[in-house]
């Protein structure tokens, strides 16, 4: 993964963006306050697949983007 | 050359596995391998399965830069790394296998003032905890390694440096042999190509795991898993506190002045050392972006070598012969996982991140201490998985050789 398709500034090297972190909900499963406020503190789902997650393009339009990525081959699914 | 193959010791595969073992270990490497030789030697625990999905040390054991150090931040990671770089120092003995263990030094140098506080804190640390680290002046790193440039390519001046005394390294695939030998010869079962598909459990205790050719029962299941951790966790019911991230590093063609030391900046998050054949071998900080791709990446190499060189211009005149990828399960306090998962009959040992490597013997020893007598030893201990929930995090990215 070398380029991202920033929706307002165009395919920009990978360089002008960090990275920030994945977005994912807490399980439902989860009911307990304390074992929740604790998976969104600490727990990554990490998954070998298709994650969703925040770019920020730091070096261009300085607005944050959700990037849907594959993490099992690192290739860019959806930007929006 | 004769004696480098003589004393490559001969590891017994077995036929097939049995179908139940009183330990069962995911993941043949490091890790994996150490636990295991440490339950036959230490412990007297011989019905122990070592499953590895591809080739012994396969994994980030082959794929990591090698180096030994205990130079961390905290004192409990001091501790704990101090005593396996003094393994390694008598792995060789222990073993009988050569393993090309070589105490080199390791600078880390400064480029800010900052970043000296933080070195000089790290000496202070260090020697308070028993590890060998003193701050060496400009001049001093110049007399001790004459290719370093000190005015950092005019962009990161080197403003001192701290040195860790008992740096070392070892030749990677050679640690996994011995220990898969040694504990092959007292009748622990290495099987290469054997994934483990799934966890067999009975209620809330994990009773076996699944293999392609049927489960294999196990009155423990150790997963000593790198990379796809976070997925043998999940058929546990365990979450992880743990992200997988690539690393990249390469290796040059001869450098034959020779370089016995290892260099390393934190704030260039990248360091260099020369392997046995005279190669430069040079790693860096993992990618930002979680991912379980082992391609190298251009950038990566791009952005490697422009750091590198403004340290050590001479590496410019040196060509990249062989670049590869490992992926690192970074945890989120950037320290290692050892320990009980709350799940009966299921152990971990993960979250080795950048820093496995360097502590396979005091990790596998450790391990192998909790399986047998069912309680983590004082080293271990602060490692466990609770420390997550109980506030006791062991937050030392600096040490961690990234940013």
């Amino acid at each position: 993964m070398l380029w991202l398709d920033c929706p307002r500034c165009g395919r920009r090297p990978l360089e002008e963006f960090t990275f920030g972190g994945e977005r994912r909900p807490t399980p439902d499963g989860l009911t307990d306050p304390a074992d929740r406020d604790f998976d969104e503190v600490w727990i990554f789902e990490n998954p070998d697949g298709v994650t969703t997650e925040r770019w920020f393009h730091a070096a261009g339009c300085r607005r944050w983007l959700t990037v849907r990525r594959d993490t099992s081959v690192d290739v860019v699914v959806e930007v929006r | 050359m004769s004696r480098y193959v003589e004393t490559l010791p001969e590891i017994r595969w077995p036929e097939a596995p049995k179908s139940s073992y009183d330990v069962v270990i995911v993941g043949g490497g490091g890790h994996g391998l150490s636990t295991a030789y440490y339950l036959a030697t230490r412990h007297g625990i011989t019905s122990v399965a070592v499953l590895e999905a591809d080739y012994i040390a396969s994994g980030n054991t082959g794929r990591n830069t090698t180096i030994i150090r205990a130079n961390y931040g905290i004192p409990e990671a001091i501790r704990f790394y101090q005593h396996s770089l003094e393994m390694y120092q008598a792995l060789e003995n222990e073993t009988g296998a050569e393993i090309l263990h070589q105490t080199k030094g390791i600078f880390w140098v400064a480029h800010t003032e900052m970043a000296m506080r933080t070195e000089r804190a790290r000496a202070l640390m260090n020697t308070a905890c028993g590890a060998k680290t003193v701050m060496v002046s400009p001049l001093e790193l110049k007399e001790l390694v004459p290719q370093v440039d000190l005015t950092g390519g005019g962009r990161y001046p080197v403003l001192g440096a701290s040195h860790h005394l008992e740096g070392a390294t070892a030749r990677h695939d050679r640690v996994a042999w011995a220990y898969a030998a040694g504990a092959s010869q007292r009748g622990v079962h290495v099987l290469e190509h054997t994934p483990v598909t799934g966890l067999v459990r009975d209620g809330d205790r994990v009773v076996g795991v699944e293999t392609p050719d049927g489960p294999i029962a196990a009155g423990v299941v150790l997963s000593a898993v790198g990379g796809r951790v976070t997925r043998m966790a999940a058929h546990a019911g365990v979450r992880l506190p743990v992200r997988t991230h690539p690393l990249h590093a390469f290796v040059t063609n001869d450098y034959a002045q020779g370089f016995g030391s290892i260099l390393a900046s934190t704030e260039l998050a990248c360091y260099v050392s020369q392997t046995e054949r005279g190669q430069m071998l040079i790693g860096a900080e993992f990618d930002s972006q979680p991912s379980y791709s082992r391609q190298s990446s251009f950038a990566a190499l791009r952005s490697y070598s422009y750091k590198i060189t403004r340290l050590l211009p001479f590496l410019r005149d040196l060509r990249i012969l062989r670049t590869w990828a490992g992926i690192c399960d970074i945890s989120a306090d950037y320290s290692p996982i050892m320990g009980a998962t709350g799940v009966d009959g299921f152990l971990v040992t993960t979250g080795w991140g950048t820093w496995g490597f360097k502590a396979i013997p005091a990790g596998g020893e450790g391990m192998a201490e909790l399986i047998a007598t069912g309680r983590p030893s004082a080293l271990i201990a602060p490692f466990s998985l609770d420390r997550f929930r109980n506030d006791h995090v062991l937050a030392d990215q600096g040490s961690a050789g990234t940013r």
